[in-house]
């Protein structure tokens, strides 16, 4: 019965973006607590640009350290990681991050399907993933892996979407175990333990 | 999902009956590998990808070409080609000769955009570049110096935003849909396989390029390796390693100092 399941810890949370979630991400990271006992990792569609300014807006919006990933960085508790333009980002059994330049993945590099199920075989049931706004495909294989293994999933509520695709296509599929605005995100992240 | 033990017994094959060391491999990666070649190939299990490895040894070429990344381009992060023009070569052209070693070449990209490099700052002549990979069907195409010629356009964008002036389509002739670059470049390039996890030292270099290579090998393979290469360079050198790598926390970090923004280290020690 579901009232006697017990939740799991949230050991990871994920958070895979495109379109129209940048804006997302700057109205949620102020609202995270800045004690989070568990990291925090942003796979984003970005332009493959060299320069690193992203990591720094994204920083000022979030009292937690925000860093852009560097292969083989340790995946700490209260750290928020992005992954780097142009890489899949891969989890190791050693819970450190990995590197891939291997082809492109729904059209996208970094692919949000590659880093769920990534995280999905090393973490298992203890991760938390969500997908926001976007206009593309990916996620939604990664966040059904996630479910797969006994973790939990949210999408962004597709009419606070710039870009409603990318949740609702989640949603549509079944991948999506909850439905959250903003708001509605931010407490669930800052209850998880 | 293939789990870790079948991982294992398919890398202790590759050892055993081929010679290949796979095992010091970043895990994470390995294992997509393997997932999108069963899927590829059509495996309907992971004990029939094994059988057909252990007992095909054509297959096997195919096998390590993809199960290793072959992904590449030319002039890839131009602004560190930009500092290789203008920080590296200038220091490198005082010297009577030049060795480059691409380690990891894989299809050969990098190889001749630095050819470029050298022939734009007149030091083609007194250079050779070693391009080396474990895969020796990349290799044959390094030797050719055939690519796609859809590709050239974003090269060429690329090659200008390095500090590039020249038309870029002058280096290479299309034929066929490919672009074949000029025999010019390829002459000065030698082409041989060398396997970073159990080949050894075979030259002294000026300049070495390992990029995007590290990140599919555990620390104490990319530890390892980059003894390798402190060993292979002399005096006045440099490295090269791709965006997101580092020597920080390395065995080797106290014996290079990084010169910019962009990952090249000097040698000074």
């Amino acid at each position: 019965m579901e009232e006697n399941r017990i939740t799991p810890h949230c050991e990871l949370l994920l958070i895979g973006g495109s379109a129209g979630s940048l804006e997302v991400l700057f109205k949620l990271l102020p609202l995270l607590k800045a004690d989070l006992p568990f990291p925090v990792v942003l796979v984003l569609h970005r332009r493959n640009s060299g320069d690193s300014s992203l990591t720094e807006l994204l920083a000022s919006k979030s009292s937690l350290f925000t860093s852009e990933v560097e292969d083989k960085d340790p995946i700490l508790a209260g750290n928020i990681y992005l992954a780097p333009a142009d890489y899949h980002l891969l989890i190791e059994n050693d819970r450190s991050f990995s590197l891939d330049y291997s082809e492109k993945i729904n059209y996208s590099r970094p692919s949000i399907d590659v880093t769920f199920e990534s995280a999905a075989n090393i973490y298992g049931c203890s991760v938390v993933a969500a997908l926001l706004s976007g206009a593309n495909e990916d996620g939604t294989r990664g966040l059904m892996a996630i479910q797969k293994a006994g973790g939990r999933t949210v999408a962004q509520l597709p009419a606070t979407a710039q870009m409603p695709f990318m949740p609702q296509h989640a949603i549509t599929s079944d991948a999506a175990g909850l439905v959250l605005d903003i708001p509605g995100m931010a407490h669930f992240f800052n209850t998880l333990e | 999902m293939i789990e870790d033990e079948d991982i294992d017994l398919l890398l202790n094959d590759l050892f055993d009956l081929y010679g290949y060391d796979f095992t010091s491999y970043s895990r994470a990666s390995l294992q997509r590998r393997i997932e999108r070649l069963c899927m590829l190939d059509k495996f309907p299990s992971f004990a029939e990808l094994r059988y057909r490895v252990r007992n095909d040894p054509e297959y096997l070429k195919r096998f390590v070409e993809e199960i290793t990344v072959n992904v590449t381009e030319m002039f890839r992060d131009p602004s560190f080609y930009k500092s290789l023009r203008d920080d590296i070569l200038p220091v490198l052209g005082t010297k009577p000769f030049i060795r480059i070693w691409h380690a990891g070449c894989s299809t050969g990209e990098e190889v001749y955009s630095m050819a470029i490099l050298l022939k734009e700052a007149n030091l083609l002549r007194k250079s050779l570049l070693y391009a080396t990979d474990l895969n020796p069907t990349v290799l044959e195409k390094v030797r050719k110096g055939i690519f796609p010629l859809t590709q050239m356009k974003q090269y060429s964008e690329s090659y200008i935003a390095s500090g590039g002036t020249r038309d870029f389509s002058s280096y290479y002739t299309a034929n066929y849909g490919q672009a074949k670059f000029d025999s010019e470049l390829s002459e000065k390039i030698i082409i041989s396989t060398h396997n970073l996890v159990s080949d050894s030292s075979f030259n002294e270099f000026d300049l070495i390029l390992c990029r995007n290579v590290l990140i599919y090998f555990d620390k104490k393979l990319q530890d390892r390796v980059l003894q390798l290469f402190d060993a292979s360079l002399g005096t006045l050198s440099y490295l090269a390693l791709g965006t997101k790598e580092t020597l920080k926390f390395s065995v080797v970090q106290n014996k290079f100092k990084q010169l910019n923004r962009e990952k090249i280290w000097k040698k000074i020690e």
